[in-house]
Order: structure tokens, then sequence, then C-alpha cells
């Protein structure tokens, strides 16, 4: 018997080597350790046996078994994995294959450089105002020492809808208007930014509609090289830690002593080219120290309280760091434009 | 302004420094130099030569053959020049010469004949044909008789000069003058200055005996003098008058002209030559123009006079317009002998309505309505007579005639060293200042440790302290002053609730796929008022015109995003781009008397939204969905959801907007925008295919809401999910249900979503199935089968009553 079993066990192993599929080895489990199979079999003609081999044939038939059991276990183990792996390949996939797009919308580049600049002011204390489009005469000329007649309200001619009603030539109005509300008291730190309109024909380089971003700071002992530190601390983070400015004496009714500033050119690096006009130097924005009469009617008495003021057009920066070459593109939405600048 | 800078020469020592250095240094100190322009810096071995003879070419009628003397030798030159003459002198190029254009000169032969150089017109010598003299304008230029034979013709031409263009702003108009810019650069290069010789011998005779001025409108015209120049010979001006005034951008005339020019160039100072023989009377009568009177200016135009505008009379007619332009009655011709010259003081405000009323502008007004100096007008008369002596033969009587009540005194400013200090930021000293304010030809006092400066009359433009600190400021350079930050106290800077929340709302749409727009909030009357949300057109009374627009597509201001939103997506379909989602933020203006707005507008702040084209597209998947009215509704109630805002959506029919798709918003019971698509007529006027859209009045959202995030606890019970199938009426709204199951499912109801809407097969006819999914949880406990049982059959009943809705089994 004890050959039988040795035979059945050897037998079983073989088969077992040689299936490659579940059902055969399936087959072999129920062939070799059912209920109807020879190991069974074997065990069942154990009465036969004298009382000592009993046990002996039981135990080993009971390791023929366990043995056989372990040998299908494993192999089955096997052929499992390899199924699986045969079924992931055949779901391989195209992984060059496009994803699917995912719909991205951004801000226009108008509203990054605003939010650039308003963040940067806010780094230095100031806070954000705004104010409305229609202006009247008196917030828009008057309050800022632009009376009716004046020759500079020719600089900037403008959209009127009454003879005291007009669309906003700059954002100034906001500042006469901040500084009225605090009434002469305060000390006044902000910024506007906006949309402005002039009576200018559309073309590359002039818009009817624009925007400007106007700064203001009154307070006492406010001094010109403070406008100057201001200015420069703004240009380096705005424009890169490289570029030089300078501050050129210039005229606006509202400040005296008046200023322009000019940053070294980003594309010659101030050698001079033609984006520069040869010069080096690229005018950027206005400002200077906030004129008397400004402060005066606004309620300040210009011998206790300085300030100075300062304004700058969006646009133009864009322009300047992108090299945007025509200023319609900002308003035309052109999706190709608009879309150029979302990389963060 | 055009400044010659070798005409600068002749008051300030220049020559140290090229000319963009100087262009340099005058523009940092706060006159801003826009261009250098070399005339012809490129002309070389061009010469002055003797026209010897001139003969006909032998093979060719329209050519000469001329022998020319060029000092050191003759040269046989072909000139095609109608002008040409024997006994002339010419410019010469000769060979090897280089001309503007990089045109270069060689020896050639001509219809078989050898030419050696070439007969020069101006224009070829680099001079703008608008600026040649009119004798000269079409043929060769001729130099007056004494020019030296061989001498060179580029410097004789000035063709050596480098002219400055001036951007002048409103402030600096005593630039408008070749001495206010002498007296600039001498200051900002610490250097001398010389200035003109003013002296003129005077004839025995008396102006007085030949012409009377008054003046009837003194604070128009507060000084007017009358020179009276004879025995005038109108010849050409010598050529250094000319090549200044080319250079400065005039067209020489004759000398009577050129010198008046001339004058009003180096002093800042109009003047006007009459002829005395065609004036018509012996009188002068300056006065404001009668109603119905006119004058045919010089340019051959009848004008039409008011009360608004001064005009020069001989106590009968017009004359002169004054400050702007000269009758053409008594203007200086070839036949001229006595010169009657007016040197005269106009206020700012007589010439800028006469020269706006005329459509006007010259050299003259331009200098009157910035404001001339008080204190030139009699010297730059003495300076032309003398220029007319010298250069027109004329003789001046002792004169002048003058009306004078013009206010010559100096304003006194006065500063001291700390205030301006204290004003820079600066440690300027006193000497330091002392030093600028000679630098700048100010006369000053020095007293109670300060200064009592003497604004000269022709910076007219400094009145007050902080003029003088900028003076000061730009002779010690503006890049000189230090940097500092401010050091009042500081306070933080920082955005408001109600920007911060802007931001935020455009983050969103951006997340939500929408690209950000700008558009013009002027647009045409039709475009500003379509489209408007119905809270708008309730208030608007139209929208509001701006008085006098530059064109009618920019005339009136939009109460509306949404048209100018709709071009800009026409725009992209048209450069084949279908596939647009766009959103603006940005005011409109709400006039409730429309057009006849005497106050400011109410700005209401808006958010609109226009998308068009596939929403999704997945090309090679075969899968792709058209926006329709439920991907705007979904990324409108995604914003309403983050700002905590509970909005209704009631179906509504809107002007302009699919009367079956369209819906108006309601917080709270009122109008706060619409949603919905674009009508077909409207998309097909803006060449758009199916366009979804919302407006919302986001002034209103902001107002109200308060995002101040508190903390509700995580549950701790497990929710139960209950479905339920109704079928209604095909007509009923899905929200009207909803609304039902919410009232009557009770507290312990915590959400309803339509998960399926069915209508076809199964169904009878007119009857459509809308199935719910109900999610019931108690925050406190775990719920009972009870409770949710008793709560699905209330809704049961409550459906069937207020829809007729039946469970479907």
């Amino acid at each position: 018997m004890k050959e039988r079993l040795q035979e059945l066990k050897e037998e079983a192993l073989a088969k077992a080597e040689q299936a490659e599929t579940l059902s055969e080895l399936q087959e072999i489990r129920v062939a070799y350790l059912g209920k109807k199979g020879p190991i069974t079999e074997v065990l069942r003609g154990m009465g036969k046996l004298s009382k000592e081999e009993r046990p002996v044939i039981g135990e080993l038939a009971n390791r023929v078994r366990e043995s056989i059991a372990d040998v299908l276990d494993t192999k089955k183990e096997t052929l499992e994995a390899k199924q699986l792996e045969a079924k992931l390949e055949k779901e391989t996939i195209d992984v060059t294959l496009p994803g699917r797009p995912v719909n991205v919308g951004g801000p226009h580049l108008l509203t990054s450089i605003v939010e650039e600049i308003e963040d940067l002011f806010i780094g230095m204390g100031f806070e954000v105002r705004e104010g409305p489009e229609v202006e009247t005469d008196y917030f828009n000329f008057e309050a800022l020492n632009l009376p009716k007649g004046h020759p500079a309200r020719d600089m900037q001619d403008s959209f009127y809808i009454t003879e005291e009603l007009l669309m906003r030539t700059h954002t100034s109005p906001v500042q006469a208007r901040t500084m009225g509300k605090y009434d002469g008291k305060k000390p006044v730190k902000m910024i506007c930014p906006g949309k402005v309109y002039r009576r200018d024909t559309d073309d590359a380089t002039h818009s009817h509609q624009f925007t400007q971003v106007e700064g203001l700071y009154v307070d006492k002992n406010v001094q010109m090289s403070d406008l100057k530190g201001v200015l420069n601390r703004f240009a380096k983070q705005m424009f890169g830690e490289e570029r030089e400015i300078r501050l050129r004496p210039s005229f606006f009714p509202f400040t005296e002593p008046s200023v322009e500033m000019d940053i070294s050119c980003k594309v010659c690096n101030g050698e001079g080219c033609s984006v520069c006009k040869g010069t080096g130097w690229i005018e950027i924005l206005g400002g200077g120290m906030v004129h008397p009469r400004v402060l005066e009617m606004a309620g300040y008495d210009p011998k206790e309280y300085t300030g100075f003021a300062f304004g700058m057009g969006p646009e133009r920066i864009a322009m300047l760091k992108y090299g945007v070459d025509d200023i319609r593109h900002f308003y035309t939405n052109d999706i190709r434009f608009l879309k150029q600048y979302h990389k963060a | 302004m055009f400044v010659s800078l070798n005409w600068l020469k002749n008051y300030v020592d220049i020559n140290h420094l090229p000319p963009d250095e100087l262009a340099e240094k005058i523009t940092k100190s706060g006159i801003e130099v826009e261009g250098i322009e070399y005339i012809a810096d490129d002309s070389s071995n061009v010469v002055v030569g003797y026209v010897k003879q001139c003969e006909k070419h032998p093979n060719a009628d329209k050519l000469n053959l001329c022998q020319v003397d060029v000092g050191e030798e003759d040269l046989q030159i072909i000139c095609g020049a109608p002008n040409i003459k024997q006994g002339q002198k010419v410019a010469v190029a000769k060979p090897g010469a280089v001309l503007p254009g990089n045109f270069k000169i060689k020896k050639a032969k001509l219809r078989g004949v050898e030419s050696r150089g070439m007969i020069c017109s101006l224009q070829e010598l680099g001079i703008e044909e608008k600026f040649v003299p009119k004798e000269f304008a079409d043929g060769i230029f001729v130099f007056p008789e004494n020019a030296e034979i061989g001498a060179d013709a580029s410097q004789l031409l000035n063709l050596d000069d480098a002219v400055l263009e001036l951007g002048l702003t409103p402030n600096r108009s005593d630039a408008l003058s070749m001495l206010g810019v002498a007296y600039e650069t001498a200051a900002i290069l610490d250097q001398p200055l010389q200035l003109p010789d003013e002296s003129v011998e005077f004839t025995a005779e008396l102006t007085e005996d030949y012409i009377d001025v008054r003046v009837e409108a003194p604070d128009l015209n507060p000084y007017y003098g009358a020179f009276v120049i004879k025995d005038i010979e109108v010849k050409p001006s010598p050529l250094w008058i000319r090549n200044y005034l080319i250079a400065a951008g005039i067209r020489p005339i004759n000398n009577v002209v050129d010198i008046t020019n001339y004058v009003l160039l180096e002093y800042g100072q109009p003047l006007h030559a009459f002829d005395y023989d065609q004036f018509g009377s012996k009188e002068i009568v300056v006065r404001r123009a009668y109603d119905n009177e006119s004058i045919v200016t010089l340019d051959g135009q009848e004008r039409e006079l008011s009360a608004e505008h001064l005009v020069i009379t001989n106590g009968q007619q017009p004359t002169a317009l004054a400050g702007v332009m000269g009758g053409a009655d008594a203007e200086v011709s070839e036949s001229t002998t006595t010169v009657l010259l007016e040197a005269a003081y106009f206020s700012p405000v007589a010439v800028r309505k006469s020269s706006r009323d005329h459509g006007l502008r010259s050299e003259s007004s331009t200098r009157y309505e910035k404001g001339i100096d008080p204190d030139r007008v009699k010297r730059a008369g003495i300076r032309a007579c003398q220029l007319l002596s010298e250069y027109a033969g004329g003789k001046v009587l002792t004169g002048p005639v003058a009306f004078d009540q013009l206010d010559r005194s100096e304003a006194k400013v006065e500063i001291t060293t700390s205030n301006i200090n204290d004003r820079l930021g600066t440690a300027i000293t006193d000497q330091e200042i002392a030093g600028i304010l000679r630098r700048l030809n100010f006369h000053f006092e020095e007293k109670n440790s300060g200064f009592v400066v003497s604004i000269p009359t022709r910076r007219g433009d400094i009145t007050i302290f902080e003029d003088m600190v900028e003076e000061v400021a730009r002779i010690y350079g503006y890049d000189n002053l230090p940097y500092t930050l401010p050091q009042g106290a500081s306070q933080a800077g920082g955005l408001t609730d109600r920007q911060t929340l802007k931001r935020e709302v455009k983050h969103y749409m951006e997340g939500a796929g929408l690209m950000e727009a700008i558009t013009y909030s002027l647009t045409s009357k039709e475009r500003a008022e379509m489209l408007t949300s119905p809270e708008i057109s309730e208030k608007a009374a139209g929208s509001i015109r701006l008085s006098m627009p530059m064109s009618e597509e920019h005339s009136n201001l939009r109460l509306s995003i949404l048209p100018e939103l709709l071009a800009s997506l026409s725009y992209n379909l048209a450069r084949k781009q279908p596939n647009l989602a766009y959103y603006e933020m940005g005011t409109v203006f709400v006039s409730t008397v429309g057009e006849n707005v005497t106050k400011q507008p109410q700005e209401v702040l808006r958010l609109a939204a226009a998308v068009t084209g596939d929403w999704l597209a997945y090309p090679w998947q075969q899968e792709k969905k058209q926006v329709d009215f439920f991907v705007v509704k979904g990324i409108a109630e995604g914003l309403f959801d983050k700002l905590g805002v509970h909005v209704e959506y009631k179906q509504a029919k809107l002007d302009g907007m699919h009367p079956g798709r369209t819906a108006q918003l309601l917080s709270n019971g009122t109008s706060i925008g619409f949603i919905g698509q674009i009508h077909p007529t409207v998309q097909n006027d803006f060449d758009l295919k199916d366009t979804y859209v919302f407006d919302i009045d986001l002034e209103k959202l902001l107002e109200t809401i308060h995002v101040e995030p508190s903390f509700s606890k995580i549950p701790r019970y497990p929710s139960i999910s209950r479905d339920i199938a109704l079928m209604v009426e095909e007509g009923l709204h899905a929200g009207d249900i909803k609304k039902t199951i919410e009232a009557a499912g009770g507290p312990l109801v915590k959400d309803v979503q339509v998960f399926d809407v069915y209508q076809g097969e199964h169904l009878p006819a007119g009857r459509k199935s809308i199935a719910f999914n109900l999610l019931y949880l108690d925050p406190e406990k775990t719920l009972k089968d009870e409770e949710v049982e008793s709560s699905y059959q209330e809704i049961l009943s409550a459906v069937k009553e207020a829809h007729g809705a039946e469970l479907r089994g």
C-alpha cells in the first residue's frame, strides 16, 4: 500500500507540473483528492490492515494528500498570476494619446498687472481705493488745481456728458475724494486703480479707454526723497532688480515739484535701441509732491501736511514688460492674446 | 520747439559738448529733448563755385555745359537746372563728395560730354523741400555775391548743424525762445550768457508824426508798441538768418518777414509787420471786434468776428486778428518801402479764443496763449528794427509810439535752506542754493537766514515756494536726491472685504473655466441699451449719451456688459476660434433720467458671462458636449453657493433672450440678474452660434453677503438615502416639486437632488417622470426607519396634493 500511495503522489505531482490551466488543475485536484479519488480509496481499504500498520499508512496517506494539495495550491497561484498578467497585458493603452482637457480660464493681462501693482503697494502699507468713472468737473479738474480755462486741460481732452459731468480722465479724483473724507486730519496712504477715458482716436498707441493706477501719500514731513525711495522700490520689484531708475523734472498741475520716472531699457540694457528711441531710458510714470493748492482744497493745511502722488498706466507697463505691440489688443479680447498670459 | 545748436552757440558756449550729451543734460534738468536731427551731417566736399561760363549742351536741349571755378581748379559740369546762369555762385559737389542718402559724386559722361561734379539744389544737400525758399524750390541754390569761391558750402549753409526737438510742458513757455533756451542751458552747464545787441540808431524823424496808437481794450492788450521803418528794400535775407529759420522749421520768405520770424524765435515775442502805405490810416486802434464784422486774413480766408475777438484796426476796418494772423490788405509785399512794426502784449485769453474759433494756430498764437515775457516786448521790437536797418536798408524813426499799462514787476518768493531741505530730504548748503540762483540768473537778497528771490518775468511759471523747490532741485539734480522710505506712522495696507471678494469671484470664474475679458464702457446707443437685466431696465430711463461723442460706436454709456462681450465672442468666431467662455466684471451706468442727467449716475458693479461652442471636447474619444443652459447655470450656482446666497430661477421672457430658455434670478424676492440663451435673431445679428449667458448684479450680492465661515460639526451618525420617482404633467417644474418635497419632508431631509428626468415609452402622453434622491440625516442620533418612512409618506401625499404627482412604480 505504501508503494501505491507513493505512486499516486508521483503521478499527481507530474500531472500538476504539466497542468496549464486552472481548470486542468481543478480536474487533478478532484481526481486525486476528491471523495471518489484513489487516496480516499486507499484509506477505505485500511480496515484490512493490522493495528500496527494502520496509523503508519494513515499518516502516510495524509502526508501524500497534503503534499499534493500544497503543490496544487502553489501551482494555482502561479497560474492565477499568469492569467492576471495576460489580462493586464491586454488592457494596455497608448499613453501618448492626449488627456481629457480641463477648461481653464484666467485673468486678463491688465488685471494681472493691476493686482501685481496693488500687492506691491499693499506691501508698503498702502490701501486700495476706488471711485466713480463718471466724475464731476470739480473732482476731475478743479480740485486738482486745474480751474476752468487752464491751458493744461488741453493735455487731456475729455468726454463730457454735461458741462459738469464727464468720463474721468484719470484716477486722481479718487485721491481728492479720499482726502476730502479724511477732513484734513488723517494721513492718507492709498492707491487707486481704474478705468479712465480720453478723447483719443484708437490706434496702436492710443485708446479712448485705458487703465490707470494712481498713488497718494499725505502725512506730516513727507519728503521728495520718500517719493524717490518708494518709486525705486516699486520699479525694482516690478521690472527687476537690475533695472536702474532716473527721475526727471516735469510738469503736472497737481504736483510741484513734478517728476517723470524712467527705467533703464530692458531690451538694450541702457545702451540705446529702437524701443527706447536710442536714449537707453523708458518713461513709465509721472508724479511729484502734492501741490499745496490741492492739499488746501481737500482740507489739509499745506504748512502742516505734505505729500507725494504718482500715476502710471498698466497698459504701458504690460507693453514694456511683455512686448505687447498694440494697445488695442487689451480691448479686442482675442482669445489667442488672452491665453498667452496664463502661465503664472 | 526746434533749437539749432549753431544758433544757440551765439549765446552760450556749448562747444565742449557733443549734441547727444547736451540733450541728455537738458532732458535730465526738466525739458525733454524728444529728438536730435542732424541737418545733413554727411555732406562733405561741397564748395562754393563760380559759374564762369554756361552754354547749351551740344547734344541735349535741356542740359547746360558749365565751367565752374571752385578755387584751386575749374571743373566742367553738366547741369540740368532751369535757373543756372553764368556769373552765379553755386554749391558744387566735387567728385568724391558724398551727399545725403549716401549719394556718391563721380566723374561721368553725359551724352558724350564729360562732367566732373554736380551743381546742387538745397534738397540735394539735405534740406527738406518745405523749407526751401520758393525762388530755389525748382532749381539749384544760388549764393549771395559775397560768398567766397572755394569755401566750404556745408558750413555756409549750416549743414553741419544739429537741431534739438524740445517737448515742452505747458509751464515752460519760456523755452519757446532761443534766449529762454540759452538761459536754461547756461544754468545747466554753469556757463556765462551772451545776450544779443539791442542798440539801434534812430533817425531824427519821429514815429508819432506817422502813427498814433489807441487801445480800447487794455485788459486784453496792456502794451502796444508801433515802430516805423522807412526806405526798406524787400529782398532775400542774409544766408545766416535763412539758415537759422530753416533749422527752426520756418521757410524763409524775404528779409522783412524773415526778420520778424527770426526775432519771434530769438525772443519768443511775436511781431507783426504791416505795409505802412497800405495800412489805410495814421491811427492804430486796438479793440474788441464788432458782431457781424469780418476780416480777410493773410491766407485769403474771410473770417467772421465777434466781440470775443480782439482786432487791430486802422480806425475803420480790422487789419489784423490780434496775435493770430494779419489781414491781407496791409500785407508786406515786394513793393513795400515803409514798414509799420507791431510789438505787443496780448493776453492769453484773447488769443486763445480767436485761435480756437478760427482754427488758426501759429507760432505767434501759441506763444501768446502760453504767456510771453512782458520785459521782452519792446526789446524785441528794437532788436527787429536793428536787423531791418542792417539787412533791409531801413531807417528807424525815433520811437516807438506805445500804449503801455504793462506790469513788468518781478514776483518775490522767499525760501530758506532748511525749508528746501525739509521738502527734498536733502542736505543742501546755503552756498549751494546761492550758486544755483546765480546759475539761473535769478536776483536775490539774503535775509533772515533765507533768500528773497526775484523771479524774472520770463519765468511766469514760478509763483510760490514749491516752484522754487523744483528750480533748486532740478539744477541740483534729481539724481542727487537720496532714496528714503516714509517715516510716518506705519499703517497696515490691504484690501477691503469688498475688494477681496471681487478678487475671489474672479478666481472662481477662472477656475470654472472662463477667461476674463475687458470691453469698452462706451458703446453705441443700441448696444448700450440691449440685454439689460430687469432690475436695471426698471430704474434706468435709457442710457447716458456723451455730449460730443467721437463716433456713434462709442457714444453711450453701457447699461449691460453683455453686448460688447458678445461682440468679443463674434470677433473670435470670425477668426476661427469657435469655443469660447468669457466673463467680465465691470460697471454699468444707471441714470433714472436717461440722457437728461445732471448728477453722477449710479455705477453698478456687474458680472457677466457668455459661453458658446463646445464646452467639453475629447476628440479622439469621439465625445463632445455643446454648451447649454445647464452648463452656465452650473457655473452660476457654484458662484452663489460659494457666496452663500440662495437664488431662485424663475422662467422669464426678456428682450433679446430665448423665450423658453431664460430665467430671471431672484434673491429674497428681488431681481439680481438673468440667465439663459441669447435669442436666435440676436445671435444672428452678432454672427454667433448658440450662446448662453448670465448677467448678475454683483453690487447687490457683495452688499448683502458676509463671508465668515463658521464651523459646523461633521455628522457622527450615518445618513439614509431614499429615491422617489414621480410621474407628473410635463409642464411642471422640477424646482417647484423640489420645494414641496423640502417643505413636507421635515428637518431630517438634508438634501434633495434630481437624478433623472424621463419622458417617452412606458409613460402616458403628456406626462414625465422626475426622480429625486432624498438624503436623511439626524445629527444627534441614529435615524430610525420609522422616522424616514413617515417623512417619506408625508412627501408623497404633499406632492400628490400640490402637483398631482403619482409615485411611479
